[in-house]
């Protein structure tokens, strides 16, 4: 194998689950406040997943008393405690981003049955 | 002592750190390399090895090399450098060194052939702002003026101007070495490193570190 592709394997994290864009989640962020660690929630939809072994990123977008807050975690970050899976949704494109000029109603997204 | 490898950039990735940033590494295929040649004081005035680097094939080597190799006796190579240290005395001819002899922590220099760019213009070369591209400036990426006309009557030395770029031997110091993986003969070290990917770089310890 390639060099470079089994050092960013061996970076790679096996407990995160499998998620597609518009699958709405729970990322449990570990936060450093002094000498004390604690997990914070960031709930929302997934629009964006990039690939690369452990470059790979995914956005997270959700809307924070009515503003709309994005947070790009790498996918393989030990920051990120784990990631939970809400719902499962049906979308017909790999990025979301036409999300990010609508409110309310028009950014719900259907449910899919199963992947 | 002083330590010394050739080898061969391979790319950049990134990695974690214990708090979640990621470093950009630079992966460097860092020996085997093999001892050819001890120069001595006695016999060449100065102490120095020459390692040899990347195996050839014995019918690539030209006759006059093929017997210089034969003195260590551990094949043939593609890529000779020379490292001056005191510990020649210490070192055997044929000896190998690997990427086992960096640790986490050190600090390295690194030297390589920057890429070529070519006949490169000023903006590039040397960045020169340049001039707007619309609105009809007539003046886009053109070095301008390179001096004033009667008082010198001439061009002064050093005006930067359109010219070849890249390709030189760069030296970039300081840096970190982040990992080391000797069943890869791999070491990582913290940021770029000057060269293309498969660039043959040679790394030291850092001179201005110790």
């Amino acid at each position: 194998m390639d060099k470079i592709d089994f050092i960013e394997k061996e970076q790679m994290r096996g407990d995160i689950p499998d998620f597609r864009p518009g699958d709405t989640v729970k990322v449990y962020v570990k936060i450093v406040e002094g000498t004390k660690e604690r997990v914070q929630v960031f709930e929302g939809v997934v629009i964006k997943k990039t690939r690369g072994n452990s470059r790979a990123q995914f956005t997270v977008r959700k809307i924070s008393y009515g503003v709309g807050v994005e947070r790009t975690f790498p996918s393989h970050s030990p920051v990120i405690d784990r990631v939970q899976i809400v719902t499962r949704g049906k979308v017909r494109r790999a990025k979301l981003f036409y999300l990010r000029g609508r409110k309310g109603k028009e950014t719900k997204i259907k449910e899919a049955d199963k992947h | 002592m002083e330590k010394g490898l050739i080898g061969r950039k391979l790319g950049m990735t990134q990695i974690f750190a214990a708090d979640g940033a990621s470093v950009p590494v630079t992966v460097i295929e860092a020996g085997p390399c093999y001892v050819i040649q001890k120069k001595t004081e006695e016999s060449d005035g100065y102490n120095a090895i020459q390692l040899g680097f990347d195996r050839k094939r014995q019918a690539n080597v030209t006759k006059p090399l093929q017997g210089h190799f034969a003195k260590a006796d551990r094949g043939f190579f593609r890529v000779l450098r020379e490292f001056k240290t005191q510990a020649a005395a210490e070192l055997e001819l044929g000896q190998e060194l690997t990427a086992s002899m960096f640790e986490v922590g050190d600090y390295v220099d690194v030297t390589g052939t920057s890429k070529g760019r070519g006949f490169a213009g000023s903006v590039k070369r040397h960045g020169f702002r340049g001039g707007r591209g619309s609105h009809g400036s007539m003046f886009h990426r053109a070095p301008g003026s390179i001096g004033a006309s009667a008082a010198p009557s001439r061009v002064f030395k050093g005006q930067r101007m359109p010219g070849h770029m890249g390709d030189e031997r760069k030296t970039v110091q300081n840096l970190l070495v982040m990992g080391v993986r000797p069943e890869l003969n791999v070491i990582l070290v913290k940021g770029a490193v000057p060269g293309s990917k498969n660039g043959i770089v040679v790394i030291k310890n850092a001179v201005k570190k110790s």
